[in-house]
């Protein structure tokens, strides 16, 4: 009796664990896939007109993508610029000054809502707010969307990090006598940098792959600009409208175009987390 | 030797306290600002959508009617693609990641655990619109050759469920997009299920084990029943990114509109009607109404991702934190 229920216990255990062991290899499978598609297309169409050319205009061949790449680094970088100041700002508020009062949590809260909020209604946002006014697409307004989606991440780590900073030091330099902005400044950010880093370089790897705000805000343009008020040409959206063509040139281009913009994503998280190991390690 | 004056002190002291109230002024507007710009998202949807609600009211969540010549639009087809591809998506993704999370906490060997975890979570911070391309130019042919019609012929036939698996090879259709969105949303899901799993006590665990529970118990009868809130968490955050999810759907959902019940013909979303159409629209009626689907969309993701949020907090609660 008692043999008979052990061994419908092992049986199940047996069919539990290989079931785990098959979802492991299917989800892994299909990611393997994508990566590896994604690197051999991608190489396939490296060339280095890749890095010197414009947007080739349809029915052209050759070409490449440097205006797009440029307005990316461009506007990701007003994107963190925008976005982080207010976000470490933000984050001392909830980690130092909110107290558990209701409105640090509501603000915490919020911020997670905005954290996982879908990057396209930032977009039509950001549309009816700037570029409406404007009157035109611009750089700038995919600065702004791209900035709203750094706001939160660096928020929440910011938030994070602050929090993870021992109390004593807060109390040693506030017995000393500097006064609270100080000791926030001087001593809780230095203690926090690598977190507050971590967390920008997060955004920043979010951003630069981010295509649905842009296509409502900087839009695209085949020539070179480096006018902020000027709709601007971008890697994301660049792969969108290239892929969705006929033609088999702009096909490859965006391949390459996304093969450099995984790789880019890649290299920034896994800095990122080299920062936090090597942090963590020189707590411990 | 300049020795300080109490009088130079006091002022010190003064400054010091200006620069401390002006500092908190400073980060408590910040932390205003964010939750401003949730409400200005908000508003800014109902702003630019008051012209389609004003002229179609409630109806346009029903009305399955889209169409830019007659200036009338209903949010029917791409609200049904949209749950529809999402349901599907988590119909693979939760159990699928379930089984990770199992595999990477309990079975694997250790030396595998970390390396692996680490690897899904950078995963999970692949551009969505890598899974989109990649859907496009090579699941879609894949299904549309091998996979579709051999759906269409055998399941296409049975009675009651057939309606669900028939129609034309094109590879492209909510089932594949169901099937993107799902792929796109395993590590994500795993990522968090994996970190929950980890804070369940070692003693917990240790305990059954000690009373001859076999792995599959401990995960089923101890880790979850521990974690449960916040795996549901996860699995709301997860459907939160499936159902906003634009460029991964985009690419292979087809962008017809018309209401259907097969998973092998092409559908629309909310958010791949609007990145398809929005710089295409050239009426203030068709704008706004792209405007007002967003409105939507914001309202739905928001109440799931509240729902999500408030399970993940139950678990921290309980650890103290």
């Amino acid at each position: 009796m008692s043999d008979s229920l052990h061994r419908m216990r092992a049986a199940k255990n047996a069919i539990a664990q290989g079931l785990a062991v098959v979802a492991a290899v299917f989800g892994i499978f299909w990611l393997v896939w994508i990566l590896w598609t994604t690197l051999r297309m991608g190489i396939d169409a490296m060339t280095p007109a890749l890095f010197t050319q414009m947007t080739p205009p349809p029915g052209e061949e050759g070409g490449g993508m440097l205006n797009a790449f440029f307005g990316s680094a461009l506007m990701s970088l007003l994107g963190v610029a925008l976005g982080a100041p207010i976000g470490i700002l933000a984050g001392t508020y909830l980690a130092e000054y909110s107290e558990k009062s209701w409105i640090g949590e509501s603000v915490r809260f919020i911020n997670d809502i905005l954290l996982s909020a879908p990057s396209i209604v930032l977009g039509l946002f950001v549309y009816t707010l700037v570029v409406v006014q404007m009157g035109h697409f611009s750089a700038l307004a995919g600065a702004i969307a791209l900035g709203f989606i750094v706001l939160p991440v660096v928020v929440r780590t910011t938030d994070e990090m602050l929090r993870l900073v021992p109390g004593q030091m807060r109390e040693a330099a506030l017995s000393l006598g500097v006064p609270q902005w100080k000791v926030t400044l001087q001593v809780l950010y230095r203690s926090a940098m690598p977190g507050i880093v971590t967390g920008i370089l997060l955004a920043l790897a979010r951003i630069s792959g981010e295509t649905a705000p842009l296509l409502f805000s900087a839009l695209n343009n085949q020539y070179w600009t480096t006018n902020v008020l000027a709709p601007m040409a971008n890697v994301p959206v660049v792969i969108f409208q290239f892929a969705m063509s006929p033609y088999d040139n702009w096909h490859s281009l965006a391949w390459a175009g996304a093969f450099v913009l995984t790789l880019f994503v890649l290299l920034v998280s896994i800095a990122a987390r080299t920062i936090v190991a090597r942090n963590r390690m020189s707590h411990e | 030797m300049n020795a300080i004056t109490d009088a130079q002190l006091l002022a010190r002291a003064r400054a010091d306290a200006r620069t401390d109230q002006r500092f908190r002024m400073l980060v408590t507007a910040a932390g205003l600002f964010v939750l401003v710009s949730l409400v200005a998202v908000a508003a800014s949807m109902v702003w630019g959508g008051r012209e389609a609600f004003r002229k179609f009211g409630l109806g346009f969540l029903w009305t399955d009617r889209w169409d830019a010549v007659q200036q009338q639009f209903g949010a029917l087809v791409p609200i049904y693609g949209t749950l529809v591809t999402a349901l599907i998506a988590m119909l693979i993704a939760v159990p699928v990641s379930f089984g990770i999370a199992f595999f990477l906490t309990e079975i694997a060997p250790k030396w595998l655990r970390s390396p692996v975890g680490a690897g899904i979570e950078l995963l999970a911070g692949i551009p969505s619109i890598i899974y989109g391309m990649w859907g496009l130019f090579v699941l879609v042919p894949i299904l549309g050759e091998h996979v579709f019609p051999w759906v269409d012929a055998h399941l296409g036939q049975l009675p009651g469920i057939g309606m669900l698996f028939s129609g034309p090879p094109l590879g492209l259709g909510m089932g594949t997009a169901g099937l993107v969105l799902a792929i796109m949303v395993i590590p994500f899901i795993s990522s968090v299920m994996r970190e929950v799993f980890l804070t369940v006590p070692g003693q917990l665990k240790e305990s059954a084990y000690a009373l001859g529970s076999t792995r599959w118990e401990v995960v089923w009868d101890v880790v979850l029943p521990y974690t449960r809130s916040a795996v549901i968490g996860g699995i709301f955050l997860g459907l939160g990114r499936a159902l906003g999810e634009t460029m991964a759907v985009t690419f292979v959902l087809g962008n017809a509109h018309s209401l259907t019940v097969s998973l092998l013909e092409p559908g629309n979303s909310i958010a791949a009607t609007i990145a398809n159409e929005f710089t295409e629209a050239d009426s203030e009626m068709y704008r706004s109404s792209l405007i007002a689907l967003g409105f939507v969309l914001f309202v739905v993701t928001f109440i799931v991702l509240s729902i999500a949020r408030l399970m993940l907090r139950r678990l921290n609660k309980r650890e103290g934190n």
